[in-house]
Parts: C-alpha cells; structure tokens; sequence
C-alpha cells in the first residue's frame, strides 16, 4: 500500500524526485547560476540608486557591503525559488536546463546554499549597516520565497502583480541603508517598480503561454485569456507612466529626469496599445514590449542616478 | 560452502575499506567547489578587516 494517494500529484521540491546522495557533480558556476545573476544586477542597480539619491552621506565601504547583502541575499532568494519551483522549471523549456531541474544540483543543496546565504547577507547587513535595512531585505527574501514562490505562484494569476512587491524593495534598502528610515521618495522608487512588473511579465506570459500551461502555472493569459491579459498589460502602463514622473513632480529629480521619463513613458503607452490593439496573437509586439520594459526602468533610475548621485540636480 | 562464503566476505570488506570513490569528473566538481568557497571565506575575510580599520574602535556602535 502506498502512502501516496494514486493520482495526487507532488508539488515542489518533492516532486523532483531526487537521487539518494552521492558525491556531488555541482561545479562552482552550477550555483552561481542558482543565484540568478541577470535578476540580481537589475536588483543591485535599482538598491544602487535608492542609495545614491538617499540624502546624507554614506562611506563607500559601507555602501558596498550594503550593495553586496543585497546582491547576495537577492541570489539567496534566486536559490530558493529554484529549489521550490525545480518541478515547475523540468517542465518549462526556458528554464529546464538550470542546475536542479537538470539535476547538476540536487534540491537539498540548493536548499542549503539559498538558507546560508540568506542568513549570511541579513545578518551581515544588520552588523556592518544597520537593522532596518537589514530587516528590509529579510521581508523582501521571505516574500519573494514564501509569499510569490510558495503560495501565489501556483495558485492565482495575480502572482506576479503581488509577488512583483519583492523586486521594488530594492531601492528601498538603498536608501534605508544610507538614512536608517524611510519616507515618500523610496516609497514612490519601490511604486515605480511595483506597477511596471506586471506589463513587464505578462508580456514574456504572453509569448510563453504553452511553456506555462505545460507547467501548470496559472498566469494571466491562460486564466483570463490574451485580451484581458492585454488589456490589463495597458492599464498598468497607463498608471505606470504617470507614477514614472512623480519623482520629478514632487521635486526629487531634475529635468533631465522628467524629460526622459516623459519621452520614455509615451513609447512605452504607444506599444502596450499596439499589443492590446494586434487582432493576431501579438507575439511581436509583445517582445517589443517586454525589451522596452526593461530599457524603460533601467533609464528611469540611471537618469536619477546620474542626476543625484552622481551629478546633483540638474535642470 | 563456508569457505566460499568467507572469502565473499573478505571481498565486500575489501571494497568497503576503500570507501567512496570518487571519478575524476566528481573530483573536478569538488575541486571547483572548495576553490570558490576558499575565494568567499576570504573576501568575507578582508571585508570584515577592512570595515574594521575604516570603523576603528565605533565598530561595534551602531545606528539601531
């Protein structure tokens, strides 16, 4: 007789049915690929530039060590994901050549390896930084671990409009590490992110619908269906834009800022309604969407960084 | 028959003394493996050294 009802289906790391232990064959680059490293260097510019523009000074080693608790507790977060989601991820063909559904890493390594290097990064930020910053990123870890990974990932098509929260933390260890608070400007930075994620993921989802359906992944196309996926892909830019400029309509940023915000704002408008408007399934237009995401918000902050971290206001 | 058995014995105990055997792809991984977290342990090291020095005698004094 089996424990396991016929039929059920394993969720999570136990259903990636992991070989006894042997000797490992994980080499070095198997788990710095567990850390994510193209997430981590978004995440470490947007904590960069919530710490540039944060008021008062910082020395610069302690800046660094702040920027490297992030970086690694941002890949101690990519590890843990991988390891929950490696059944997910065996079924996807953009992620099942990564170390655990591959089988380079076994689950419990991974699993080890996410553990210490979250401890390490909070504890290490907490000593060397200080506590609230320390105590942000913790809640950003557990968030994106327990709250996106574990329970909404697989279970609503809001995942990543909740779970997105994780990825707009960032600025706001930047600037807690430099100020030891928190007030409007990190906030807006951490809304910036928030209400762009959305557009951002769904325009991958879209051109991702069967990967995602092989692997059971409810995300907004397969639920809703293309159109209102579209739809609301234009919603979340139109709010986005406008929250895009607030940095330069509360005075934090410059004109330089504004501009580029505006101009990279309406092109962004202009293709999120190309892709609700395409009759066709709008592969192409979603591609589009999805790169300019990513140029858009890296402008965003380099502009603000340049501006007031590194140049004073201009304009 | 028994002395079948016992020299089968002598064999599996053989094999047992040996141990886990590791081939050369595993002992290339662990190689790989031990130099990198020689590589971290270190860096950890001089960060702490020189968050030390810059500190001075504050270091333990921090902002809660």
């Amino acid at each position: 007789m089996s424990l396991i009802t016929e039929g059920a289906e394993l969720q999570g790391p136990l259903a990636t049915g992991a070989r006894l232990a042997e000797p490992s064959l994980a080499e070095a680059r198997d788990y710095f690929a567990l850390l994510k490293p193209r997430v981590m260097s978004l995440v470490v510019f947007t904590a960069l530039t919530g710490l540039a523009v944060a008021p008062g000074a910082i020395h610069p080693v302690t800046g660094f060590t702040a920027l490297l608790c992030v970086a690694v507790g941002a890949g101690a977060a990519g590890a843990l994901n991988m390891w929950y989601d490696a059944d997910i991820d065996a079924r996807m063909i953009r992620t099942a050549r990564r170390p655990v559904p591959s089988g380079r890493v076994q689950p419990g390594e991974a699993l080890a390896f996410g553990l210490t290097l979250a401890g390490f990064s909070v504890v290490v930020l907490g000593l060397l930084v200080n506590v609230l910053a320390a105590a942000v990123l913790a809640f950003t870890i557990f968030f994106y671990v327990v709250i996106y990974t574990i329970w909404l990932k697989r279970s609503t098509p809001q995942n990543i409009v909740i779970g997105g929260a994780a990825g707009a933390f960032p600025p706001m260890i930047g600037w807690a590490a430099v100020t030891g608070s928190l007030s409007l400007e990190p906030i807006l930075l951490f809304l910036i992110i928030f209400f762009w994620t959305p557009a951002h993921f769904w325009a991958l989802a879209l051109c991702r619908s069967e990967d995602y359906a092989r692997a059971g992944v409810p995300m907004m196309p397969l639920v809703k269906g293309e159109a209102s996926t579209r739809r609301q892909m234009l919603l979340y830019t139109l709010v986005t834009v406008p929250l895009g400029l607030t940095p330069w309509l509360f005075g934090y940023a410059g004109l330089l800022y504004g501009a580029t915000a505006g101009i990279l704002g309406a092109a962004m408008v202009a293709l999120a309604f190309r892709v609700d408007r395409e009759r066709l399934p709008a592969e192409r237009a979603s591609r589009q969407l999805f790169s300019f995401s990513i140029l858009y918000l890296f402008l965003l902050f380099a502009v603000l960084l340049v501006e007031r971290g590194f140049g004073g206001m201009i304009g | 028959m028994t002395a079948a058995l016992r020299s089968t014995d002598i064999v599996m105990e053989e094999k047992q003394d040996k141990g886990i055997v590791l081939t050369e792809a595993q002992k290339r991984a662990r190689r790989s493996r031990s130099i990198a977290i020689a590589l971290s342990l270190a860096a950890l090291v001089i960060l702490f050294y020189v968050y030390t020095l810059i500190k001075g005698p504050i270091v333990l004094v921090r902002p809660i």
